[in-house]
């Protein structure tokens, strides 16, 4: 970026801190620039400030955090422990991010279009959720525009809403202070509004799903993970299926509901202590038993590992 | 002499209590802004203190940073439209104590922003603690025995310390207490200003200013208090001009 982006006319410039990397974000956002930052773990704490300010205001941007270890300065291996920070709002305020989980560099750049399209559809930050194995993995990559995946229609002229200069028209002022008799909850139930008609945007891949007793549920490397297990297990006669949200929030919480009934067993799979299985229990309830594969602190299970442990669980009687 | 509402000023009474400074230092941007007729492509950024209302008083497209970071904010906005005109106004509290390192390293970097930072030693905005700009032995909520530089240090002389940035291209100190000051402040605004449209860096102008609820005093006994006090740990005058 910092090689491409001036030569593509465009600005590239590297913060004292994520703190200022997301002010500064938010800044040339404030003036209608499709405006991104990235950082890992430790750094996207830092920015949780201006992501509640942009969340407040109204303004698109685009977060990477390729996750690492944590918690504290954790160590630099993959994992998916950021989950809860990117999906529930690690800053402060009623607040949603649109958030998208690649498992595949090929999907790390689709998304990047997908992330600016939602944000100005929605005028709202997006996060991408990687780990640090996509993040690191080297894979072949087409690069062109995936339509397929694109929002249509959305309108990247900001010239009705940013800060462009009173020029022939009254001041505008972007502001998430509000201090009025009422206001401020006017205001939290209009991106209530928002964060509802969001909820369209979310996506997910379902394999072998359609006679599966059994599935796992995986984003990110851990699905590319469960798909090789998948492969194994089908081989010894086991029904399983792999559901893969590729939107973390909103959450695809109505089709698991919806074959909740028809599964015996459901298993997170996480590189975490388990976060997303939170969110499996908040959508099936009591219907599907619901069990947890997870690491943590950088480690990775293997194929055998989640083989021998989908055995025992997804063999179990109620 | 005639005396007239700047077109850069929305016809609106402010909420700032009686001899505070920051509604002069309003008047005097845009005062400025309208004479140097920049007001439609002027972006500023307020802080978050008592100023924070400051886009219900200018007339020119205003945001609001989180606390301290106006210079990244205004960073942002400079870097992706270079034909505005972008400043941040700033209390003592935003600037010099949490958003100390967004003001160092938007200086260092040279940014083309004109920054105004208002030391009235200390957070008025939330009942007058212990700024780093407040003075030697002045008692507030969080110093009430008055400062001592064993437990609180000293204080911060903000535009002497940028001025040692090569960033920096002008930095001044001025007071809005006398007429010949606030006349002194008008210009350096003005300065300020043309530095940034000049490309030459960033411009810092520091404006003492009377907060005589935080002090604990009547309105005029603050001001006349600003000098020799204040100016005698904060002195007058332009600390760097760099003319490239
Ligand atoms: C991150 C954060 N910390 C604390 C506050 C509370 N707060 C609001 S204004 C203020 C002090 C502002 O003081 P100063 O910058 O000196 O401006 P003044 O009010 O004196 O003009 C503080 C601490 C906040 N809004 N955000």
């Amino acid at each position: 970026m910092a090689r491409r982006m001036p030569e593509e006319g465009r600005v590239f410039v590297q913060s004292e801190s994520e703190l200022a990397a997301i002010s500064m974000v938010m800044g040339a956002a404030l003036t209608g620039a499709r405006a991104m930052t990235t950082s890992s773990s430790p750094g996207v704490s830092l920015m949780q400030e201006g992501i509640s300010y942009l969340c407040g205001c109204e303004l698109p941007a685009v977060i990477a955090n390729v996750v690492r270890g944590g918690p504290g300065l954790g160590n630099i291996m993959a994992a998916q422990s950021d989950y809860f920070q990117a999906v529930k709002g690690g800053g402060h305020g009623d607040y949603r991010l649109l958030v998208l989980a690649p498992a595949s560099v090929q999907e790390m750049y689709d998304f990047a279009y997908l992330a600016f399209d939602a944000a100005f559809a929605y005028r709202n930050p997006v996060m991408i959720l990687s780990d640090g194995l996509i993040g690191q993995m080297m894979e072949p990559v087409a690069f062109r525009a995936p339509q397929h995946l694109r929002i249509a229609g959305v309108n990247y002229d900001a010239s009705s809403w940013a800060l462009t200069g009173a020029m022939g028209r009254p001041p505008r002022s972007i502001k998430s202070l509000l201090l009025g008799d009422g206001v401020l909850e006017a205001h939290n139930r209009t991106l209530q509004e928002k964060y509802q008609r969001m909820s369209a945007q979310v996506r997910y891949e379902a394999l072998q799903t359609e006679d599966a007793e059994h599935i796992f549920v995986a984003y990110g490397i851990c699905a590319r993970i469960c798909q090789g297990a998948l492969a194994r297990l089908r081989g010894e006669g086991l029904r399983v299926g792999l559901l893969r949200p590729i939107t973390l929030w909103p959450f695809p919480s109505a089709w698991l509901r919806a074959h909740a009934a028809q599964l015996r067993h459901i298993m997170a799979v996480e590189l975490s202590c388990g976060q997303m299985v939170e969110d499996v229990r908040l959508a099936v309830g009591d219907t599907t038993r619901v069990a947890f594969h997870g690491r943590c602190g950088g480690g990775v299970m293997t194929v055998d590992e989640l083989c021998a442990e989908a055995r025992r669980v997804f063999t179990q009687e109620h | 002499m005639h005396y007239t509402r700047p077109t850069a000023l929305q016809d609106v009474a402010t909420h700032y209590c009686a001899g505070c400074g920051h509604g002069v230092a309003h008047r005097l941007i845009a005062e400025v802004v309208d004479e140097l007729g920049i007001r439609e492509r002027t972006l500023a950024v307020a802080p978050v203190g008592c100023a924070v209302l400051a886009y219900d008083y200018w007339n020119f497209d205003v945001t609001e940073a989180a606390h301290g970071r106006a210079p990244a904010v205004a960073t942002g906005m400079r870097r992706c439209n270079p034909d505005k005109v972008v400043f941040t106004y700033q209390g003592d509290g935003d600037l010099a104590a949490i958003g100390a390192g967004e003001i160092v390293n938007a200086a260092n970097r040279g940014e083309l922003i004109s920054v105004f930072f208002i030391n009235n030693a200390t957070y008025g905005m939330t009942g007058g603690q212990m700024a780093p700009t407040t003075m030697l032995h002045q008692r507030t909520t969080t110093s009430p025995r008055g400062r001592e530089t064993r437990a609180e240090g000293w204080p911060m002389k903000v535009v002497e310390m940028l001025a040692q940035l090569d960033g920096t291209a002008y930095a001044v100190r001025c007071a809005l207490d006398t007429p010949k000051n606030i006349r002194a402040a008008r210009a350096a605004i003005k300065k300020a200003f043309e530095v940034q449209l000049a490309g030459q860096g960033l411009a810092i102008v520091e404006l003492l200013s009377a907060c005589p609820v935080g002090w604990g005093m009547k309105p005029v006994e603050a001001i006349k208090a600003m000098a020799g006090t204040m100016t005698a740990q904060f002195p007058l005058g332009v600390v760097k001009q760099r003319e490239k």
